[in-house]
């Protein structure tokens, strides 16, 4: 106490302030509590909620068609979409060089089918032209190898736009392969990398970007250098845009390798023949001529689309901005209201089924609520797969309830009724499925409200209705926010169910973003509808937690 | 809150009028199958009045009068019906004996209050009435499952020969198909291997976690427990989509880890839930004696925390491990044909091919919910009755 007096501050049993003491242990404790959440934390991060953050990037991501075709993203910038014209050679050109890179990697088709979920026919378009681009530059090869044979050996183009080193380094290469292989060993060094020979980029800058590609792809894809094959036709249509553009003079003045063999090349290409890009690309398929086409390309060549979001709502981004789907392709929002609209009948009948089991429950003596309980617990712990069975039993026309119905003469055997593979089949069974979600947290809370205050009401000349209205019903009404909430969730994102007794009819939207993954592939529609979705989720999720709080979940009473 | 009353009998005047209208409506039933609705609904009123009105006023001893009654309507049942017939209508004999002399004693007034008027007496039954349809829709699907499954054919319904109790329409031949057919048998195998582990890295992994949140002072409590619980709040096909997504990026898709990560982030929830609701009653007072007197914290957790928890801990587990055992949605989706488990199985067979084996797994599926439900609700009395002995 003297401490404290002399001071002004009170200190602990080791001399430091006593505040500054206690903040320390807190601190530790925090530390401790934290430590011990870490690990799960970083778990549910990785395993959980990376996938979810995965999938709201893949509903926006559109790197395919920039990273596919970059040239002709790039030429497209220049061209009037409004024009109603075709594009120019310029932007043929880019897309033969697109085009050609991507069909030796055989990612063409990709970007098709990516292209095709915004303009039906694409797909193919891509198909059938990445078959075609392959023979267009056979024109040039053939030309260059008439002039010259030695255009045709790898050696020559080694020469002429690789590095000494990387001609030196491809060949040593080559020669331990063949040791390796005489001596049948395992060869698994890799293939050396590419440079461009000093000064090329700049007398035949297309020439050089093509063979780059061309010795890239070699190296990573075909695990090989650039001297196992002659390059691409793609190379030797570059020599010859470059050769017809360079000057005469800058050409005389190259006095590198293959410096003859070059300027022999540009004396004869001005007799070439040549052909235009864009004929070759509309006798591969005449849908090239279509503005529609490079609209679609021009208009999805970002990185980053609304579109997916844009479909899932029945909209497309086209041309002009955003429009309606045709009529024929809208289903989005239909399946939405019907996901809603059956989400909420379902928790509807849940609440008018589950409130007088809940009551009863409640209000009988413990040992036979007990025992009641266990009726509603034990559909709560079957397998939902058992319960989707049962009711496909329950439910056919030849099932159990039609059978009694017959038997009992309600029905007539030939008009047995149908409730399954629709809206009536996927309600019923999806109630059921619930209902123990409904009656839990109502038995929970009626647990709470004492019973006198019904009988005072009674008491003081209410009626029973008005003594259940205006008293009872009030206080159970936490119990019914939660237990709706609750079912609300659980039933617009079903799956299984729908999936099995729901038919076309009663099928929601869950039931379709597994369709898009699985069988139509496109993920990024799939990843939008799962976005939309997740939001309406976690809307209800936050109210849930506004109204029960996360801490109060009760599992099974 | 039980009132003992006096019972006064009741005249005929009130029973048979009740007696007749339930007679009146099992005369219906009994008449719109055999042809003539209206016939039936009348005979049934004017028999069962006048059995009331017989039983009533005959002073028979009453044991042999209810089972006198039960094996008339067995015998007429038999000859309408048939065997199914007979068992129903033993049942009527048995209900309306007992209903007559449950209404003549006046013994229905027994548990209610005496002040109720007679209108509030039939709205308690009709209530209760309410309550036995809503429970048998509850559990109707899953008893209706457990007699298909002995189905001697491979349909999905009753086959006459059943509904008839003849030993030949019934075998065991769906079991055998599940125990000896390799596809169930994978599947099975692939579930039993998957759950375990994956219940495994739940529990330990939330265990920690919970003890660590039930802490004073944890900074950022609400959010982290909103990251979570998550998993049990996003739709599965959502959760499925992102993982499928995810996994096939990082090369887990289709991988027996993949799974087991997948189902162990869907049990973490449960985990948490299930063992902070058991420490909201710890008495942090129990570590600090053990620390007191010398434990160290892993001694301490084991030997003075971990008894008291460990009915939460096993429930949490036990949510956990039916979670990844009834899971299909996200292993249909992360796992592959090699990691078929037995919900995705039945799946498979529910929605292309119909084979009753389903039935046979499904009943030995409610076997395990109700062993499973007895263990928590074991766990549940023992778990309060040490939270009653912990001072505090």
């Amino acid at each position: 106490m003297s401490d404290a007096t002399e001071t002004g501050r009170v200190l602990s049993a080791d001399g430091t302030p006593l505040k500054k003491s206690l903040n320390r242990a807190l601190r530790v404790q925090k530390m401790r509590a934290l430590a011990l959440i870490a690990p799960l934390l970083i778990f549910v991060l990785v395993t959980f909620i990376a996938p979810i953050a995965d999938m709201l990037f893949r509903s926006v991501e559109n790197q395919i068609v920039s990273d596919t075709l970059p040239r002709t993203v790039a030429a497209l910038k220049d061209w009037d979409p409004e024009s109603g014209e075709v594009p120019d050679e310029q932007v043929f050109d880019a897309l033969y060089k697109d085009m050609f890179v991507a069909q030796e990697q055989k990612i063409h088709t990709r970007v098709g089918s990516r292209l095709n979920y915004e303009n039906v026919g694409m797909s193919s378009l891509f198909r059938k032209s990445g078959r075609a681009v392959e023979k267009m530059g056979d024109l040039y090869v053939d030309q260059f190898e008439d002039l010259n044979d030695a255009w045709g050996e790898e050696t020559t183009w080694v020469a002429l736009m690789a590095s000494p080193a990387y001609a030196q380094a491809a060949t040593g290469w080559l020669a331990e392969q063949d040791a390796a292989k005489k001596a049948g060993q395992a060869f698994t060094k890799a293939p050396p990398a590419f440079e461009p020979a000093p000064g090329i980029g700049d007398l035949l800058p297309q020439t050089a970007e093509a063979f780059g590609q061309f010795a890239d792809f070699m190296r990573t894809e075909e695990e090989e250098t650039a001297l196992d094959d002659e390059p691409w036709t793609l190379v030797y249509t570059a020599l010859y845009n470059d050769l017809t553009a360079a000057s005469e003079a800058g050409i005389a003045a190259y006095s590198g390798p293959q410096a003859d063999l070059l300027k022999e090349a540009k004396a004869a290409v001005a007799t070439f023949e040549s052909a235009s890009r864009k004929a070759q690309f509309l006798e591969a398929d005449e849908d090239w001529g279509d503005v529609g086409v490079w609209q679609t390309i021009r208009v999805y060549a970002p990185r980053y689309t609304p579109g997916y979001f844009l479909n899932a709502v029945d909209k497309q981004l086209g041309p002009d901005g955003i429009t309606d789907q045709p009529e024929n392709q809208q289903i989005y929002i239909m399946l939405f209201k019907r996901t809603l609209f059956m989400s909420m009948v379902i928790t509807v009948s849940c609440i008018l089924l589950g409130y007088p089991v809940a009551w009863l429950l409640a209000n009988l003596r413990m040992r036979t609520a007990n025992l009641l309980m266990i009726l509603v617990l034990l559909p709560f712990w079957t397998s939902l797969l058992v319960r989707t069975s049962a009711w496909k039993v329950m439910l056919q026309q030849q099932g159990v309830i039609n059978d009694v119905l017959v038997w009992l003469g309600l029905v007539d055997d030939a008009n047995r009724l149908i409730m399954i593979n629709n809206q009536f089949g996927t309600i019923v069974a999806m109630t059921h499925i619930l209902l123990p979600f409904m009656i839990l947290p109502l038995y929970s809370v009626m647990q709470t409200i004492n019973p006198s205050y019904l009988r005072a009401a009674k008491s003081l000349g209410a009626t029973n209705w008005t003594a259940f209205w205006r008293v009872y019903f009030p206080q159970s009404v936490p119990g019914i926010g939660a237990g709706s909430i609750l079912v609300f969730i659980l039933a617009i994102g079903y799956y299984i169910t729908p999936e099995i007794v729901g038919g076309t009819t009663g099928t929601f939207i869950s039931n379709r973003i597994a369709y898009h993954i699985s069988s139509s592939l496109n993920w990024g529609l799939a990843a939008a509808l799962g976005a939309i979705l997740l939001a309406a989720v976690l809307i209800l999720y936050w109210a849930y937690d506004r109204i029960v709080g996360i801490d109060n979940v009760k599992l099974g009473g | 809150m039980a009132t003992i009353i006096d019972l006064k009998p009741q005249p005929f005047s009130f029973v048979g009028p009740i007696v007749g209208a339930f007679g009146a409506l099992a005369g219906l039933l009994v008449g719109t199958a055999q042809g003539s609705g209206l016939l039936g609904l009348v005979l049934g009123a004017i028999l069962m009045a006048g059995m009331a009105f017989a039983l009533m006023h005959l002073k028979l001893p009453r044991r042999s009068v209810r089972l006198g009654l039960v094996v008339i309507f067995a015998i007429i049942g038999l000859m309408v019906g048939g065997t199914i017939g007979g068992i129903i209508s033993a049942l009527a004999g048995w209900l309306f004996g007992n209903l007559t002399f449950w209404l003549a004693d006046g013994r229905y007034r027994a548990n209610l209050a005496p002040y109720l008027t007679p209108g509030q007496v039939l709205w308690h039954f009709t209530f209760r009435v309410i309550c036995g349809v809503i429970f048998g829709f509850l559990i109707t699907p899953i008893i209706v499952v457990m007699p298909l499954s002995f189905n001697a054919e491979d349909f999905f319904t009753f086959t006459p020969e059943m509904l008839a109790l003849k030993p030949e329409g019934y075998s065991l031949k769906h079991y055998q198909d599940f125990f000896t057919n390799s596809d169930w048998q994978s599947a099975l195998w692939n579930s039993l291997t998957i759950a375990p582990v994956a219940t495994l890295l739940s529990v330990s992994f939330g265990t920690l976690a919970a003890i660590g949140l039930s802490q004073p002072h944890v900074p950022g409590r609400r959010a982290i427990m909103a990251i979570l619980i998550s998993p049990m709040i996003v739709p599965l096909i959502i959760s499925a989509a992102g993982m499928y997504f995810f996994y096939s990026r990082i090369g887990l898709q289709g991988t027996y880890l993949g799974v087991v990560l997948a189902h162990a982030a869907l049990g973490i929830p449960f985990v948490i839930i299930t063992v902070t609701a058991t420490l909201v009653g710890f008495d942090n007072s129990l570590t600090r004696a053990a620390a007191n007197m010398g434990a160290d914290p892993v001694t301490t957790f084991f030997r003075v925390q971990m008894p008291l928890i460990l009915p939460g801990v096993i429930s949490g587990g036990l949510f956990a491990f039916i979670t990844s055992f009834d899971e299909v949605v996200v292993v249909l989706f992360v796992g592959s044909a090699g990691q078929k488990t037995l919900p995705w199985q039945m799946f498979i067979g529910l929605r292309e091919q119909i084979s009753p084996t389903i039935l046979a797994v499904a009943t030995l599926l409610v076997g395990i919910s109700i062993a499973l439900l007895a263990t928590l609700e074991v766990l549940r009395r023992r778990s309060e009755r040490l939270r009653g002995m912990s001072p505090g």
